[in-house]
């Protein structure tokens, strides 16, 4: 297994690091079509009891290029978290590839995993738990540049901080001195640490009120526009999804049922299932809120009635 | 880039941060177990130098001597030897002993446990059964039998005994990391590209330090104890001073010298204690979570005196016409003591009306205080809350005044919906079990009739097959199934208010449609009223009739829905609500 072959990443960093190994490259338009990760028929199931195992994920396929973001939109159980986890190395692949700029970087060892970092980065749902409440700010950043033996650390630090608009004096308190929203934007400093070319986002705003939820979204955007990663963002709230994604896939089951531009999958969705979950967002006005609870029920009806009619279709 | 407004952007002042060293020499019990330990220490390193004699001299004067004669302080044993000399001296081998069992245990039990609990499989299998089997050998008689084979060599004896004790700090630290590895902060390590050694190193061994320091004063305690008692069975070297051996030579001789089995007795009983009080002390110390201290009695006093000071210029608004309305909070302020001994009130007079078949959404960002009213309401704050003032009253009558009032209302007349419907479930017993447990406590029902109307109201909550429901367990449900068996928990005794803190946050937007829609069905036909604590705008233009909306401790707005979210009054709720509004789909 090789590394990744950098020299073929479309990214533009402002100003190029001196410290980076890698040659910083400037986007063209062509560029930002060009796929970076690639998904292809992605099987992963967990070990049960008695010898039975449960498929989450059954064949999922999709790529995302450079600048863009991707979100996997779907209820608890659908399986999207579990995607993004076996994107990170963190869930097993038992079928399928996933591949980053041509390489394959599911089930490679640990040493070629480590290598991958660089690369492909995450912020977690849960702010509280995904910073370790012992070490400081500085030393959470600190940690993946170490670990890529990137030096001047410090001042790397500095900038990471101001990018996600926390004070340079936020690097030595410890992390459960901060609020959520302030935890999530450390999270965020920590996934851009390595200069990125993907950040896989799983329901990054989901433990957030929705003031800070605004606020964590519109900095995802900015950071986005200054350093061309793309994102892959994970959430069950269609509404949240679209205020932030270029392309949207919706996913049922550990299948994709429905996959396409953004403002078509939120506002004219065509499959049955993402039209409940449209209808499922509450919308924060009470006349509309009420035609969209009418609609919603019309179409659990009929549903229903779809399932009745076919005296088969129950096991 | 665009930074958070100044809210956010700004930070708290941190707490104050003491190093666990001085926090334990501010405890006295702590301070004090260090002295004596650190004095034992003293003793054993400059015995050669400090001790009046060596630990075999003889002096024929002094056999049996009673303390206080002749230069010895505490009197000469059966060969004429210096009984203070002889503990000096034989303090040395205690401490060499400690040292021993402590690297031994400390080194095997920590490695293996650090190394089963992250990677588990064989590893972890083996070792595990390994332990079992070294747990099961009776100690003591290993130890004598081990005698026969290398003579009375204390090292050796102590070497072993530190192999018997390791499986307690395999249990502990392969516990420890089992659930350390499964945390989100190890998995965001991981991904940052850190080698598993670096990962154990900064994360998980962190994580075992305080409980191995503690569990390590206990065993330094044992040790003393073993060690002593191997000696004073005569299986250490007679040749050397020890307190085991000194205890026994005292022991032999007692119908000669009474007082000589005293010392050694002291020092090995104080040495233990101090250890065993030094590990409480430290598991205070290390383990306590105490970020908000309760307030002793008399600052409490003190802090009510001085509100109701402050209360007894302004009147609260008296509650509206009370035939509908079915609970009045009344300038209600709560408080909490902070870290520096100041008083922090978080909820500042906040005055609430809930009529009967209304649904009243508070609404606020976190830390606006809108969950410790709700909590006021049930009588649930956490002990440390301070209710500086005002008065809950249901049917006229003030809950917060009179402790039993509240007891008898809550779970009757107002029923809880909590924010996690997992943890608000007991994992240990069935879904049936908890439910009429519930049920049977605030009414007279038998247990037939209690599951009959439970089976009922668990249909109407809307889940399928009540009757197989009830023989399950909470983690053999989905999070909106538990949260449905809450909601059926919290109406099944007929109460009057539910209180619901946050409901469907932790649910995804599809089982959220379906629970507001089982929220809104319940009240419609039960008349019931509802506090409806959220964030979420969405949740309460869906669910709401009346809005409070919290900033900081204050209600700055209150209004019918409909005129919420068309002519918001403040520029708050003008805020909240565009934020609301970029996060959601508008169209239809």
């Amino acid at each position: 297994m090789t590394q990744p072959t950098n020299a073929t990443r479309p990214t533009d960093k402002n100003p190029p690091r001196t410290t980076s190994t890698r040659p910083a490259h400037p986007a063209s338009a062509a560029d930002s079509q060009q796929e970076l990760l690639r998904v292809r028929d992605l099987v992963v199931r967990f070990p049960g009891r008695r010898g039975r195992s449960t498929t989450v994920i059954d064949g999922v396929t999709f790529d995302l290029a450079a600048r863009e973001t991707l979100s996997l939109v779907g209820e608890s159980g659908s399986g999207k978290t579990t995607i993004g986890r076996a994107i990170l190395g963190l869930a097993p692949v038992t079928e399928g590839t996933i591949t980053f700029c041509g390489e394959t970087i599911s089930n490679i060892s640990r040493a070629a995993r480590r290598r991958v970092a660089r690369d492909v980065q995450v912020v977690f749902q849960d702010p509280y738990s995904s910073l370790n409440p012992a070490m400081t700010v500085g030393d959470i950043l600190v940690e993946p540049l170490a670990a890529a033996g990137v030096e001047g650390g410090r001042a790397r630090i500095r900038e990471l901080l101001d990018a996600v608009g926390l004070p340079a004096d936020a690097a030595t308190r410890y992390s459960r001195e901060f609020s959520g929203g302030q935890r999530q934007r450390v999270a965020i400093a920590r996934a851009l640490a390595l200069d990125p070319a993907v950040i896989v986002c799983d329901e990054p705003t989901s433990a957030l009120d929705v003031t800070t939820q605004a606020r964590v979204l519109r900095l995802l955007k900015d950071i986005q526009q200054s350093t061309g990663v793309a994102y892959l963002f994970i959430s069950h709230d269609l509404g949240v999804v679209n205020s932030i994604s270029d392309r949207i896939a919706v996913l049922h089951r550990g299948r994709i049922v429905e996959v396409g531009d953004a403002h078509q999958v939120s506002t004219a969705p065509r499959h049955d299932y993402t039209r409940r979950l449209q209808m499922a967002a509450p919308v924060a006005d009470p006349k509309k809120q009420r035609e969209r609870r009418e609609l919603r029920a019309a179409l659990l009806s009929a549903a229903e009635e779809e399932a009745d009619a076919p005296p088969m279709a129950q096991h | 880039m665009t930074a958070g407004p100044a809210a956010e952007a700004t930070l708290t002042q941190p707490p104050a941060r003491r190093r666990v060293i001085v926090q334990l020499l501010r405890n006295p019990q702590g301070a004090l177990c260090l002295a004596f330990l650190l004095l034992v220490v003293v003793v054993a390193a400059t015995s050669p130098w400090l001790a009046p004699t060596g630990p075999t001299t003889t002096q024929l004067s002094a056999s049996n001597a009673p303390p206080f004669t002749g230069g010895h302080l505490l009197g000469g044993d059966s060969a004429g030897r210096d009984i203070l000399s002889r503990l000096m001296w034989g303090s040395r081998q205690t401490v060499m002993a400690c040292l021993i069992i402590l690297g031994v245990s400390v080194v095997v039990g920590v490695a293996s446990g650090l190394v089963a609990g992250f990677y588990r499989g064989r590893f972890e299998t083996a070792a595990g059964f390994a332990s079992d089997v070294v747990m099961a050998l009776p100690g003591i008689v290993l130890l004598i039998a081990l005698y026969a084979l290398t003579g009375p060599n204390i090292p050796v004896a102590m070497t072993v005994f530190g192999l018997l004790i390791a499986p307690t700090y395999y249990r502990l630290v392969r516990n420890v990391v089992l659930g350390v590895r499964n945390e989100l902060y190890v998995d965001a390590a991981r991904v940052a590209g850190l080698a598993d050694l670096r990962i154990v190193g900064r994360h998980v061994l962190w994580a075992v330090r305080a409980p191995v320091i503690i569990q390590s004063s206990f065993v330094l305690a044992a040790g003393i104890g073993i060690e002593a008692g191997v000696s004073f069975l005569g299986l250490g070297d007679p040749a050397t001073a020890s307190w085991g051996t000194v205890l026994q030579n005292s022991f032999d001789g007692i119908y000669n010298n009474r007082w000589g089995v005293l010392w050694p007795a002291l020092a090995i009983s104080l040495t233990i204690l101090a250890l065993i009080l030094l590990g409480n002390a430290l598991s205070d110390v290390l383990q306590s979570s105490a970020r908000s201290r309760t307030l002793t009695p008399r600052a409490r006093r003190a802090a009510l005196a001085a509100a109701q000071q402050e209360d007894a210029g302004r009147r609260s608004a008296p509650a509206g016409s009370p035939d509908d309305i079915v609970l009045s909070v009344r300038a209600l302020r709560i408080a909490y003591p902070s870290a520096d001994g100041e008083i922090r009130e978080v909820v500042h007079g906040v005055d609430l009306d809930v009529r009967r078949g209304e649904i009243h959404g508070l609404v606020g960002e976190s830390g606006s205080g809108k969950s410790q009213i709700a909590f006021a309401t049930l009588g649930i704050l956490p002990r440390e809350a301070l209710i500086l003032g005002g008065s809950v009253l249901l049917d006229g009558e003030d809950l917060l005044a009179d402790e039993s009032k509240m007891r008898a209302a809550r779970g009757r007349r107002i029923a809880y919906v909590p924010q996690e419907p997992m943890s608000n479930l007991d994992p240990s017993f069935t879904i049936g079990k908890q439910l009429s447990y519930g049920l049977r406590a605030v009414t007279s029902l038998d247990a037939g009739e209690a599951r009959e109307q439970l089976v009922g109201l668990l249909d109407r909550v809307g889940i399928k097959d009540p009757e197989r429901v009830m023989e399950l367990y909470p983690h053999e449900i989905s999070g909106g199934m538990a949260q449905r068996v809450l909601i059926c928990g919290a109406v099944a005794s007929g109460a009057d208010l539910i209180v619901a803190d946050e409901p469907t946050t932790a649910l995804d937007v599809t089982v959220q449609a379906e629970v507001l829609e089982l929220l809104r069905e319940l009240s419609r036909d039960r008349g019931l009223a509802m506090i409806l604590v959220t964030h979420n705008l969405g949740v309460v233009a869906d669910l709401c009739s009346t809005v409070s909306v919290m900033k900081e401790g204050h209600i700055v707005e209150r209004a019918d829905v409909e005129t919420i979210f068309e002519a918001p009054q403040q520029a708050y709720t003008q805020e909240l609500l565009s934020s609301s509004r970029s996060v959601e789909l508008m169209e239809i």
